[in-house]
C-alpha cells in the first residue's frame, strides 16, 4: 500500500495581507520617502505587497525619534513599566501566532510548520524572557546600576525575520534603549506587522521604529551620528564593513555573522537520532542559518551506515509548497542566494566530490533547490570552506577524536558545532577544545530565550540571548573612559 | 447607590453592611436580592468545605460579619499537604518557562477582578479605597516580579565551578519541596501573595494558613487561582486557626520547609522546635515590608543547590 | 543459517532468515555482546522525532485512505476475566461487519481473545477472512512454568487460533539472562507451528528506550513474526517514542536479514488522530512495506468505534456521536 499525503495547506487568508505597507517612526505608519519595491512570494514569485521602503531622510527621523523616546518617556518609564510592555508584546505574538506564521511563511518561503512551530513561539518566548529581566537588572552581575547605551541602529537579515526582530527589540527595550530596526529587504512583512503589534501594546512613540529598506538604509543608519550602538546580525563580508564604518564613532557593535559549522559524529553515537541531528542540521530553514550544521565530520569507521541511513531519510522530506503542512523544506529566499548556492553547489562538482540529491519534484515556479549530500569533500574544498547558507552539506571523515576536533576547528568561523556521542566525558572533553559559541552535544539547532548565542572568530562578536545578552546592550566601563 | 460601599466584590451594589446586604435597590420596586458566596478551603485544585464541618465568622474593621468562612482541621491540614506532595513532581518537573506563564496568567487573573479585591481588602483590613488600590496593584505586580524570576533564578543562583581536575562542575538551584506557609496576619492580599509567589516560582508547591482574621481575600484569590492554568495541588489555602494548625504544620513529616512570616515572634520558637524533628528549613523574617523589593531571599530560602561532577576526556 | 540459533529446548533452527547471525550465538554472553552493541538511543531525540511525526496533517483523501487502513489493521480485542462466549461472538460479528450500515467498511484484521474462548472465536468467524488471535503462555505476566506456558500455546493453537500473541519473561530480560528470553520465544514459535507468532515485550516494564531496542531484536532474532509492545494491562503502554524504536528495529532487521517482520502497538490507542499518527510513523520510518495488515497492527478495542466515528464524518460532513456506532 502507499500512504499518499493530501495537501493540507494553511489558509493564506490568515495572513491578513495588505496591499502595501509602509515604514514605522515616532509611532506613527506613514509611507517611506525611498523606493516603492514589491516583496514577492519566493515560493511563487508572485508579488505580495508593496512596500514604500525608507529614505535618509527617514534614518534621521527615526533617529530623533528614537532619541527624543530615550531622553524622554522611555527614560521615565520605571523598569517595572519597560517589564511590563515587554510582556504585553509577547502575549500580542502568542494572541497573533497563526497570522504572523502564514505571513512569515509566505515572504519568507519558509515551510509553515517551522514558523509555525519555532519561530513565532520562540520570538514570543524571547520578549517574555526579557520581560522579565528589565526590573531585575541589578540582579544580572553587571555590577549595582547598570545603564542603557541610548539609541541602538539594528540590522536583521532574512532567514528568521521576526525571530531576529525578537532577539534585537526584547533584550535593547529591557536594557531601557530605543530601537531603530531595519529588517531585511526581502522580508519585511512580520517586522512591520510586529510594529503593529507594538503600537497597539501603546508604547511611547519613537521607543521602537522600524525602517523597511535595502543595503543604502542600514549604511545610513549605521553612519548615523546620532546612533550609539549598532547590533548587526548577517553576512561575515557586510559585518566587517560595519565593523570598519564605526572604527572611529565610538560606536558599540555586536556582529552575529557567519558560520561554517561542523557536525561530529562519533561512532558511539545513537545513530538514528544522529541522522536526524544531521537533517536538522543542515536542511532546517533551507539550510538558510548562520549556525548550520554545513560540515559533517563522521568517524570514518561509520561512514558507510551514517549516510546510507541519511539517504534513506532524506528520501522521506517533502520539499513544496511552504504553506502546506506537511512541507519539510519550502523555498529558497531569493533569485540571488539561489544562484550563490547553485554556484557553490557546482564548485563541489568541479573539485571531485560526489554530489547526491533524494528523488525531489522541483516546483516549476518559485526558487528551488534540492536537499544535497556532497560525500568525499576534503577540508580543502570551497564547499567545505565557504558558507553556502543552503540545504547543501559536505560530508568529511576523521579518524581520532583530535583529528575531528582539528578539522571542526579549521575555519575562519567559530559560530556552532555538534558532538554526537553516548560518552559524556568525551562530549565535554571535545567541546573544550571546539572554539565556537555554541555547542550541541546529542541535539542541534536548539534556540531558548535563556541561551546566549554567538560566534568566536569571524563569526562575530557579543551574545544574544540569555543573561549574556544584556551585556550588549548595557554601557560598559570600557566606552565610559573615552 | 453603591457609592458608600466598601463591599466586597460578591456583594457589589448592596448597602452599607457589606457581603450581609440583602438588598440593592438601584431604584426598582422590588430590591434585588444579592447572591452570597460561601468561603471555602482550596486543596488540590478543589474548593471543599472543611471535613470538621465547623466554620468561624469573620468581620470586617469594625465588627460588622462579612462571612462564616470554613476553619480547617488538622485533617483538612493533612489532606492539603498530601495534594501538594502529589502536584510537586509535576509542578516541579514543568519548564521555568511553563512556570512563569502560569505565575503571569495569575497576573492577568487578577488584574480582571481589580475592584473585586479592592473592595475586599477594603471590607477586610477598614483601610481606605485609595490605599487597598495601592495594595492589589502592588500583589497583580509581585506575580509578574516572580513570573519573570521563575526562567532567571537558576542565571542568578547557579553556577559553574572551576574545579582544580578534569571534571565539568556545576551547581544549581532546585525546589525544596512541599512549604507550610503561614500567612502574614495583617496583609490580607498582598501580604499573602508576597509569600506564596515566590515559593511556587522555583517549583515548590504549598499549604499556606491564610490570615486568621482576614482570610477572605485570599480565598477569592485562590478563585482566581483555579482559573489561572495553576495545576490543582500547587497552592492549597486554608483558612482557620493559626494557633490550632500551626503546630501540626510543623510537625508534619512531609513537609519539608516552614515559613513562619505569619507568626508573631513569641510563637515561633515552640514551632521551630517542632520543625526540627524532620530538619525542615524554617524561615522567620524579623518583619516583612511589603514595599520594598523583593530581592531573592524568598527564592533562595526554599531552594537546595545540587552539585554535579562529571569527568572530561576523551 | 546460523545453526548456533537453536537450542536445546527449540524444535527449529534458523529462526531468522537471509543472513548469518551466528556471530551473535545463542549463548548469554554473545547475546548480551551483540544486543549491548547495537547503537543507544538517545531519549529527548527519539521523543523530538516522534513528536515531530505527529505533526503530520492528514486530511480529505489520505484522510480516508488512512482510516480503513486502520480498521483492516485492527486486531479488535476482549481480555477481561468477564469474558464470556456470548461477548465474544458479539465482538466477532463486529469484527466481520464493523459497520452494517456501510458495506463499504473494511472488516478488522483479527479478533483477539484468551485461549479457552479461541473456538468459540472460530467458530463465530468461520468463513469471514478474519483471524483468531490468542494471548497465551500465561499472559500477562508470564509467571509460569515454561511447560505451562507451551501447553497454554498448544491449546490454543489446536482450538484453531491463527496467531498467538506471547509475552516475553520481562523479569529474565531485566536480570540479564537474554538466553532465557531468547529459548523461551524459540520454543513458543515451535509450539505454534503454522500459526504466527507475536512477541509482547511490555514495554512499560521495560522502561528505557535502549531495552526497548534490545528487547525488539532479541524478539526478531529468535524468531517472532510480529514485535508487540504491551499487554494492555501495564501503563503506559504503546506510546509513540516506544513504536517509533520498534519500527527501527524491524526497519534495520529487514535491511540487514531481507525478512520484513511485523509490528503490534497495543493498549492506550483509542483515538483515529493517534492511529493515524501511529500509521505516519509506520510511513516515514518503516516504509510503506510494513502499510499492510501482514506486518503492522492495532490491538485495540474502543479504537475501532472512534475510527467508524471518523469515518461517518467524512461520508456524512457531520460530527458523529457514540449512538451511532455499535457496542463491542
Amino acid at each position: 500500500m502507499k500512504f499518499e499525503y493530501a495537501p493540507a495547506p494553511e489558509s493564506r487568508d490568515i495572513a491578513r495581507l495588505k496591499p502595501s505597507y509602509g515604514i514605522f517612526v515616532d509611532g506613527k505608519f506613514r509611507a517611506g520617502r525611498g523606493e516603492a519595491v514589491k516583496t514577492i512570494n519566493p515560493a511563487t514569485e508572485e508579488p505580495l505587497a508593496e512596500i514604500s521602503e525608507a529614505a535618509g531622510s527617514d534614518v534621521d527621523d527615526a533617529v530623533k525619534a528614537a532619541r527624543r523616546a530615550y531622553e524622554g518617556a522611555w527614560s521615565k518609564t520605571s523598569p517595572a513599566g519597560r517589564s511590563k510592555y515587554l510582556f504585553r508584546i509577547a502575549r500580542a505574538i502568542q494572541e497573533r501566532a497563526r497570522e504572523l506564521a502564514v505571513l512569515e511563511s509566505l515572504d519568507n518561503g519558509k515551510p509553515i510548520k517551522e514558523s509555525r512551530d519555532v519561530d513565532v513561539p520562540t520570538a514570543a518566548a524571547h520578549f517574555f524572557y526579557y520581560a522579565g529581566w528589565a526590573d531585575k537588572l541589578g540582579y544580572a552581575g553587571f555590577g549595582p546600576n547598570p545603564r542603557p547605551i541610548g539609541v541602538a541602529g539594528q540590522i536583521i537579515p532574512w532567514n528568521f525575520p521576526l525571530l531576529m526582530a525578537a532577539w534585537k527589540i526584547a533584550p535593547a527595550l529591557a536594557t531601557g534603549n530605543t530601537v531603530v530596526l531595519k529588517p531585511a529587504e526581502t522580508t519585511p512583512l512580520t517586522a512591520i506587522t510586529l510594529a503593529e503589534i507594538i503600537a497597539e501594546c501603546d508604547l511611547p512613540p519613537g521607543v521602537v521604529n522600524i525602517l523597511p529598506g535595502g543595503p543604502a538604509v542600514g549604511q545610513a543608519l549605521v553612519d548615523h551620528p546620532g546612533v550609539d550602538k549598532i547590533a548587526f546580525t548577517g553576512s561575515t563580508g557586510v559585518g566587517k564593513m560595519i565593523q570598519k564604518s564605526v572604527a572611529a564613532s565610538g560606536k558599540r557593535v555586536s556582529l552575529e555573522l557567519g558560520g561554517k559549522a561542523a557536525n561530529i559524529i562519533f561512532d558511539d553515537a545513537p545513530i538514528d537520532q544522529a541522522v536526524e541531528g544531521i537533517v536538522n542540521g543542515i536542511f532546517f530553514n533551507q539550510g538558510h542559518v548562520c549556525c548550520a550544521g554545513s560540515r559533517l565530520l563522521v568517524q570514518e569507521s561509520i561512514h558507510d551506515e551514517v549516510i546510507d541511513a541519511l539517504h534513506a531519510r532524506l528520501e522521506t522530506l517533502r520539499m513544496g509548497d511552504p504553506l502546506d503542512k506537511n512541507t519539510d523544506i519550502g523555498a529558497i529566499n531569493s533569485a540571488a542566494q539561489l544562484a550563490r548556492i547553485r554556484a557553490l553547489a557546482d564548485s563541489g562538482d568541479d573539485e571531485g566530490a560526489v554530489r547526491w540529491s533524494p528523488e525531489c519534484p522541483i516546483p516549476a515556479k518559485g526558487f528551488w533547490f534540492p536537499p544535497t549530500v556532497f560525500t568525499g569533500v576534503s577540508q580543502a574544498n570551497r564547499i567545505a570552506r565557504e558558507e553556502i547558507f543552503g540545504p547543501v552539506l559536505s560530508v568529511l571523515t576523521f579518524r581520532t577524536p583530535q583529528e575531528a576536533v582539528d578539522k571542526a576547528n579549521n575555519t575562519p568561523y567559530g559560530l556552532s558545532a555538534g558532538i554526537w556521542t553516548e560518552k559524556g566525558s568525551r562530549i565535554l572533553w571535545t567541546a573544550n577544545r571546539l572554539r565556537a559559541g555554541v555547542v550541541w552535544a546529542n541535539t542541534f539547532n536548539r534556540f531558548d530565550p535563556t541561551s546566549p548565542f554567538g560566534g568566536y572568530k569571524e563569526s562575530g562578536f557579543g551574545r544574544e540571548g540569555g543573561r549574556h545578552g544584556l551585556a550588549s546592550y548595557l554601557e560598559s566601563e570600557a566606552y565610559l573612559a573615552q | 447607590m453603591p457609592s458608600k460601599a466598601k463591599t466586597p466584590a460578591q456583594a457589589s451594589g448592596s448597602g452599607t453592611n457589606p457581603g450581609r446586604s440583602g438588598s440593592s435597590g438601584a431604584g426598582s420596586s422590588e430590591a434585588r436580592l444579592t447572591v452570597r458566596k460561601t468561603y471555602k478551603l482550596y486543596i488540590g485544585g478543589a474548593f471543599p468545605r472543611s471535613e470538621s464541618g465547623r466554620s468561624y465568622p469573620v468581620t470586617d474593621a469594625k465588627g460588622a460579619l462579612l462571612a462564616h468562612a470554613a476553619q480547617a482541621s488538622r485533617k483538612d491540614l493533612r489532606d492539603a499537604v498530601t495534594a501538594a506532595r502529589k502536584a510537586f513532581s509535576g509542578w516541579s518537573g514543568a519548564t521555568v518557562y511553563n512556570r512563569g506563564q502560569i505565575l503571569y496568567r495569575i497576573a492577568e487573573m487578577l488584574e480582571g477582578r481589580r475592584d473585586q479585591f479592592i473592595a475586599e481588602v477594603v471590607a477586610s483590613e477598614g483601610i481606605s479605597a485609595t490605599k487597598a488600590a495601592t495594595q492589589v496593584d502592588a500583589a497583580i505586580d509581585r506575580w509578574v516580579w516572580y513570573a519573570g524570576w521563575a526562567d532567571k533564578y537558576a542565571q542568578v543562583a547557579g553556577s559553574t565551578n572551576p574545579v582544580a581536575g578534569p571534571y565539568f562542575n556545576f551547581s544549581l538551584p532546585e525546589p525544596s519541596g512541599v512549604l507550610g506557609i503561614v500567612a502574614p496576619q495583617d496583609s490580607s492580599l498582598l501580604g499573602f501573595v508576597s509569600v506564596v509567589a515566590p515559593a511556587i516560582a522555583t517549583g515548590n508547591t504549598v499549604v499556606v494558613l491564610a490570615s486568621a482574621q482576614r482570610p477572605l481575600p485570599a480565598v477569592s484569590l485562590a478563585e482566581a487561582l483555579a482559573t489561572s492554568d495553576l495545576p490543582g495541588g500547587v497552592i492549597n489555602l486554608l483558612t482557620g486557626s493559626v494557633d490550632e494548625l500551626a503546630p501540626w504544620l510543623a510537625g508534619h513529616r512531609d513537609v519539608n520547609c516552614l515559613d513562619l512570616t505569619g507568626v508573631q515572634p513569641a510563637a515561633r520558637v515552640a514551632l521551630a522546635e517542632i520543625a526540627a524533628d524532620t530538619v525542615k528549613r524554617v524561615y522567620a523574617p524579623a518583619r516583612l515590608d511589603l514595599a520594598a523589593d523583593p530581592g531573592m531571599s524568598r527564592l533562595a530560602a526554599f531552594t537546595e543547590i545540587k552539585t554535579v561532577w562529571h569527568p572530561i576526556g576523551v | 543459517m546460523s545453526a548456533t540459533l537453536s537450542t536445546p529446548s527449540a524444535a527449529v533452527s534458523a529462526p531468522a532468515g537471509g543472513i548469518d547471525w551466528s556471530h551473535v550465538g545463542s549463548d548469554n554472553a554473545s547475546l548480551r555482546r551483540f544486543l549491548h552493541g547495537l547503537p543507544g538511543v538517545d531519549q529527548v531525540g527519539a521523543e523530538a522525532r516522534a513528536a515531530a511525526l505527529a505533526t503530520r496533517s492528514i486530511k480529505t483523501t489520505a484522510k480516508a485512505w488512512a482510516i480503513d487502513a486502520a480498521i483492516g489493521m485492527v486486531d479488535l480485542t476482549t481480555l477481561e476475566g468477564a469474558d464470556t462466549p456470548g461477548k465474544v461472538r458479539s465482538m466477532c460479528a463486529k469484527a466481520a461487519r464493523p459497520d452494517p450500515s456501510d458495506p463499504s467498511t473494511p472488516a478488522v484484521a483479527a479478533v483477539c481473545v484468551y485461549p479457552d474462548l479461541v473456538a468459540t472465536a472460530v467458530q463465530a468467524l468461520h468463513g469471514t477472512g478474519v483471524g483468531v488471535a490468542s494471548v497465551a503462555t500465561a499472559f500477562p505476566s508470564g509467571r509460569a512454568a515454561r511447560k505451562t506456558k507451551l501447553v497454554d500455546v498448544a491449546d490454543a493453537v489446536a482450538a484453531g487460533a491463527t496467531e498467538i500473541d506471547m509475552v516475553i519473561d520481562r523479569g529474565a530480560f531485566l536480570a540479564g539472562h537474554y538466553s532465557q528470553v531468547f529459548d523461551e520465544i524459540v520454543a513458543t514459535k515451535a509450539a505454534c507451528g503454522p500459526a504466527h507468532l507475536k512477541v509482547i515485550l511490555e514495554t512499560g516494564e521495560l522502561v528505557t528506550l535502549d531495552s526497548v531496542r534490545r528487547a525488539s531484536w532479541l524478539a526478531l532474532l529468535a524468531g517472532g513474526d510480529f514485535i508487540k509492545t504491551s499487554t494492555g494491562k501495564i501503563a503506559p503502554a504503546a506510546t509513540p517514542p516506544v513504536a517509533l524504536v520498534m519500527l527501527q528495529a524491524a526497519r534495520d532487521f529487514a535491511d540487514r536479514s531481507g525478512d520484513v517482520r511485523g509490528v503490534k502497538l497495543a493498549g492506550g490507542i483509542r483515538t483515529s488522530k493517534e492511529a493515524l499518527r501511529y500509521l505516519v510513523m509506520v510511513n516515514e520510518v518503516a516504509g510503506d512495506r510494513w502499510l499492510s495488515p501482514d506486518k503492522f497492527r492495532f490491538g485495540a478495542s474502543t479504537l475501532l468505534n472512534d475510527l467508524l466515528q471518523q469515518r461517518h464524518k467524512l461520508t456524512t460532513g457531520a460530527y458523529d456521536g457514540p449512538d451511532y456506532v455499535s457496542l463491542d
